[in-house]
């Protein structure tokens, strides 16, 4: 079973080397995409499944001493997040196949995105705080080369300020990981525990917050928000949805583990704030603008800010609406990009004042922008109100009543901006003849209805996948299973 | 962990911070250059002191793992900086400069904004001005 685990990594990577191998073939490169990325999400699967019955699982690359070397981890919570994330990156690829961007048919789109597609599965499995760097590098250098890849006027702007942002904040996740190196001798999470507890409280806050700078950039949460409602929404569709739904995610997700891991029990008032910050902020931010890109950007900050809450609120029931929060976001924020590119595909903008009358050009399309939109503001029935419902109930159980006030109020101000899309794209008069931008554009369409689906199921399977949640929670609050499974391998 | 070191370390970081807030893409390229190397000196005075051979020697002995983090930082740092220079040059054949430019969204919603607040002290001074000539009415009204 521990052998399971390096092949998330290596099937994308294998499948990026031999994309880049056949440049000139865009059709065999496609294939070898989707099967990497099949194969990558079965395995994923299995893993997920393995882990829930019986404990995290480790590998240490090489034969080296866990403890010195190179290892592997699979906790519940890591195991389902690379499932939601390896999912969504098949159903983008197919989604980019059927767009036929330009971007699409660059012969360095798949070897990036598979390059991408690893980075993302080291980061989830990454065992240690320096690995967890590099991979965050993997991803990131392929996110560059496909956030500037059509290599418009547009995108170098907003490219430059996104290279830019992120080689900062690597450079402070390293030197952050250079020094818990210095105070510590050791960077491995099996280790670190006992050995941080052991430091005078000063540093162990230092380190904390050096870690939570570097990673609240690459999440976007307030005050570090900045770049991402400016480049996000350059990029071609489906790689602008990937990122809206993954890399966000994985500064979050880096947040859980180092919080419940290496700092647990600390006093977490400052990220309290800043959790309340970046739920009105987005929020405010998403009313503010205008074009769809723009405004669902925002979303993803207003997001992260009830991600980050239940991270603060810190109990094991806030923990577990945590993962389930980010199990809900992920596909939500997803495919509500995935329509935004059909609707900017079909209509030439997304500028809400330009478009209208969407919903009788296309019902369906409306239907499968609606889903998700009342979902992410939370409105019952969706996977949105379960996971809001959570977070809230924890917020008022672990004491940060106004914090859940103001998560509620973001909710409603999520759902003001939406509305606004909604009036200014799909209701009012057509402005063309109704046409069938879903017939004309099936794997879209049928990439995107996948997504749906999935936060669909969400919603409806949302007991077990919230039990599920509770049993990831409760190895991230008890980290012993955890740390017993690296040691041991 | 000797004084010059950690001197150095502070001086490329602080050089580094202030290169990389400017607007030319070039120097925000060194500038990067010289913060990735600060920080990859903090990572090898974390190792301990030097002058003995990493593995070898007793009880001095240098530690392998921080210059193993280095080499990796170092690899990373060369494809960043890479691709880094590619975009200024793209920039550059773009329109001739690799200034870093503002955002278009962002200057829109600003002037959005700044029109609002001339258009509300417009109408302030009409209705002032209509109350004025109001009262001039009124007076001339009751006279």
């Amino acid at each position: 079973m521990n052998a399971l685990l390096t092949l998330p990594i290596m099937i994308p990577l294998l499948g990026a080397a031999a994309c880049l191998a056949i440049p000139q073939r865009l059709v065999a490169q496609r294939v070898v995409a989707l099967v990497a990325l099949g194969a990558a999400t079965a395995v994923a699967i299995a893993l997920a499944v393995l882990v829930d019955r019986d404990g995290p699982a480790s590998v240490a690359l090489g034969g080296w001493n866990p403890l010195v070397g190179v290892a592997l981890v699979a906790d519940r919570l890591a195991s389902l997040v690379l499932v939601v994330a390896l999912v969504m990156l098949s159903a983008v690829a197919v989604y980019a196949i059927g767009q036929r961007a330009r971007s699409g048919n660059s012969p360095f789109y798949y070897p990036a995105y598979l390059g991408l597609s690893a980075g993302v599965s080291g980061a989830f499995l990454a065992g240690d705080l320096f690995n967890l760097f590099v991979f965050f590098e993997v991803l990131l250098m392929a996110s560059y080369v496909l956030m500037t890849l059509e290599g418009t006027n547009a995108q170098i702007r907003s490219g430059t300020t996104y290279v830019v942002l992120n080689v900062v904040e690597s450079t402070v996740l390293l030197a952050a990981v250079g020094l818990v190196y210095a105070a510590t001798g050791t960077v491995n999470f099996a280790e670190l525990p006992e050995r941080l507890a052991e430091l005078p409280d000063s540093t162990r806050t230092a380190l904390n917050l050096l870690l939570l700078l570097a990673f609240g950039l690459k999440a976007a949460v307030f005050p570090l928000f900045f770049w991402l409602p400016d480049s996000y929404p350059s990029a071609a569709s489906p790689v602008t949805a990937v990122f809206a739904g993954l890399l966000t995610k994985i500064g979050v997700y880096a947040m859980i583990r180092t919080e419940t891991l290496l700092f647990p029990g600390d006093e977490r008032n400052l990220l309290l704030v800043v959790a309340g910050a970046t739920m009105l902020v987005g929020a405010v931010g998403a009313i503010a603008h205008k074009e769809m890109k723009r405004i669902l950007s925002f979303h993803i900050v207003s997001q992260i800010g009830y991600l980050v809450l239940g991270i603060a609120i810190g109990t094991e029931a806030a923990l577990a609406a945590t993962v389930f929060y980010l199990v809900h976001h992920i596909p939500v924020k997803t495919s509500l990009f995935l329509v935004e590119g059909i609707v900017e595909d079909e209509a030439g903008t997304s500028d809400i004042d330009r478009i209208s009358g969407l919903a009788r050009v296309s019902g369906p399309l409306a239907v499968l922008f609606l889903i998700p939109a009342l979902s992410l503001a939370g409105i019952p029935p969706f996977s949105g109100f379960v996971a809001k419902l959570g977070i809230i109930r924890s917020g008022i159980e672990g004491g940060a009543v106004w914090y859940a006030a103001i998560g509620l109020l973001a909710s409603v101000l999520t759902l003001v901006s939406m509305t606004k899309i909604w009036v200014g794209a799909f209701w009012g008069p057509a402005d063309t003849e109704p046409k069938r931008p879903l017939t004309n554009r099936r794997l879209m369409t049928g990439a995107t209805t996948v997504v749906v689906a999935v936060t669909l199921a969400v919603a409806a399977f949302a007991g077990p996948l919230f039990e599920l949640a509770q049993r990831a929670a409760q190895t991230l609050h008890d980290p012993a299973a955890y740390i017993q499974a690296v040691r041991g391998s | 962990m000797s004084v010059a070191l950690v001197i150095a370390i502070g001086g490329l970081a602080a050089a580094g911070a202030f290169l990389i807030m400017n607007r030319s893409l070039t120097r925000i390229v060194l500038g990067v250059g010289l913060l990735a190397n600060a920080v990859n000196l903090l990572i090898l005075v974390a190792g301990g002191p030097a002058g003995e051979p990493p593995i070898l020697g007793s009880d001095g002995r240098g530690d392998p793992l921080p210059q193993a983090f280095v080499l990796t930082a170092i690899v990373i740092g060369l494809a960043i900086t890479s691709f880094l220079l590619a975009l200024a040059w793209r920039s550059w054949t773009i329109d001739g400069n690799d200034e870093v430019e503002d955002d278009l969204e962002d200057r829109l919603i600003a002037r959005r904004r700044a029109s609002a607040t001339r258009a509300s002290e417009l109408r302030a001074a009409q209705e002032a001005a209509a109350l004025q000539d109001g009262g001039v009415e009124q007076t001339e009204g009751t006279r």
